[in-house]
């Protein structure tokens, strides 16, 4: 159980960001997954009225305020008509609603979870964050490096006329997932898909070699799932073993792949 | 620290510890319908309103609640009332104890979603666990509540 010696709701970002250079602190979003957490907290730092629950959208951009809720998040027009409803997809598993009321995108986008959806998600968009101190950083760096005690500040996604889709594979309802799997085409790239759950931390792969080509077709698709299975390192743990999410990255990249040709239907299956 | 919460339409103010979590604030109050389950965030069963939305209170820290409203199953009898008597009818509890968390979810449900569809039902309720029962008469209980709600209002 995670104690807690001092609350401190912040008036500013700055004093947020002072709070947190120390060890002894630690900033909280929705607290779901550190409440369950053992040590002390000497101060525990809430960002919560600094007006950062918001989802501002302009015709270039998303900005997502890091108190965002999940639940806010889903249920954003702006964002579901933007993904084919791939947000919606991400998030509709997790749980349930009460708990994606409080849990914060900031949060989950911090903690860099290898079970995050949300992680996955926004690693097949382009997608930057915006933290105090070290500015704006491209999702990928900070998913891979280390950034201190900074403040997660908001997430930005650029806008580019491409189709997402989003698949998992659970063992059960509410669970964390055995496998995710994001996927873009964007144009003037390569097709990119993104595993996670794997169960690290999750990772992109791009279709460099241009295996499925402009037209993807089935067998075309075949050829990415062999690809991205012997490219992406999984693992195993008490939800599948490392040659079932092998396996799994094969389907899924396949049925990306597929879903995201043209005159295909996109298999985000909150559609249904 | 003091907080002061709008609980159930009463203000309350209070001294806590920095860490109570809001489960133990409404349980003090006598809000008993407030359930302590799995504490891990997924079962369901300590659900109350924060601002009208449906959270976890095993989840949340009461000083989170400083200055909004909380409601318990407490101060939502009557809207709760109509819909236990489907419950009830349709044999959709065995132990109860699941209820008041599956009670104020529903309620959070028909008050966002008033015609929703089986699919949205159960995605909705997806976060309430019950181990008794298979689920099948809570969302039978659902479905003739909202046809009576629906027949009701065409009188």
């Amino acid at each position: 159980m995670l104690t807690i010696k001092e609350y401190k709701k912040v008036e500013s970002l700055e004093e947020a960001w002072e709070l947190n250079q120390k060890r002894s602190s630690r900033l909280i979003g929705g607290m779901m997954w550190q409440k369950m957490s053992k040590g002390n907290c000497a101060v525990a730092i809430d960002l919560s009225g600094l007006g950062l629950d918001q989802i501002r959208e302009d015709a270039d951009q998303f900005e997502i305020g890091c108190m965002v809720t999940l639940r806010a998040l889903e249920q954003h027009q702006g964002l579901l008509s933007y993904t084919d409803g791939a947000v919606k997809e991400a998030l509709r598993h997790i749980v349930g609603v009460q708990f994606r009321n409080t849990a914060t995108v900031g949060g989950s986008i911090y903690g860099k979870y290898g079970f995050s959806d949300v992680l996955t998600l926004f690693l097949a968009m382009d997608t930057y964050v915006e933290l105090y101190r070290a500015g704006t950083v491209p999702l990928p760096e900070f998913a891979a490096k280390d950034y201190g005690r900074d403040v997660l500040v908001r997430i930005c996604v650029k806008k580019h006329p491409g189709r997402f889709v989003y698949q998992s594979v659970r063992n059960t309802q509410t669970d964390f997932p055995v496998l995710t799997c994001a996927a873009a085409r964007l144009p003037g790239q390569p097709f990119l898909a993104v595993f996670g759950a794997r169960p690290g931390r999750a990772v992109r792969l791009f279709d460099d070699n241009g295996i499925l080509g402009e037209q993807i077709t089935e067998e075309a698709a075949r050829e990415f799932g062999k690809y991205a299975a012997g490219r992406i390192k999984t693992g195993g743990n008490m939800r599948g073993s490392k040659e079932y999410r092998t396996h799994l990255v094969r389907v899924l990249s396949e049925r990306a792949a597929l879903s995201l040709a043209d005159g295909r239907e996109n298999r985000n299956d909150c559609h249904s | 620290m003091t907080v002061t919460v709008e609980l159930n339409s009463r203000k309350v103010t209070r001294n806590i510890e920095p860490d109570m979590l809001l489960i133990d604030f409404v349980r003090a109050e006598g809000c008993y319908s407030v359930k302590r389950g799995c504490e891990t965030s997924n079962c369901g069963l300590c659900t109350v309103f924060l601002d009208g939305l449906p959270v976890l209170s095993c989840s949340v820290l009461a000083a989170r609640a400083d200055n909004r409203k909380v409601t318990t199953l407490e101060g939502l009898l009557e809207e709760a009332k109509e819909f236990g008597a489907f419950l009830a009818d349709e044999g959709a509890e065995q132990c109860g104890f699941c209820n008041p968390g599956f009670l104020m979810n529903a309620i959070a449900l028909f008050r966002e979603k008033p015609e929703p569809t089986e699919q949205e039902i159960r995605e909705y309720l997806a976060g309430n666990l019950c181990r008794c029962s298979g689920y099948e008469g809570q969302l039978r209980a659902i479905l003739k509540f909202l046809e009576w709600k629906k027949e009701r209002g065409h009188k």
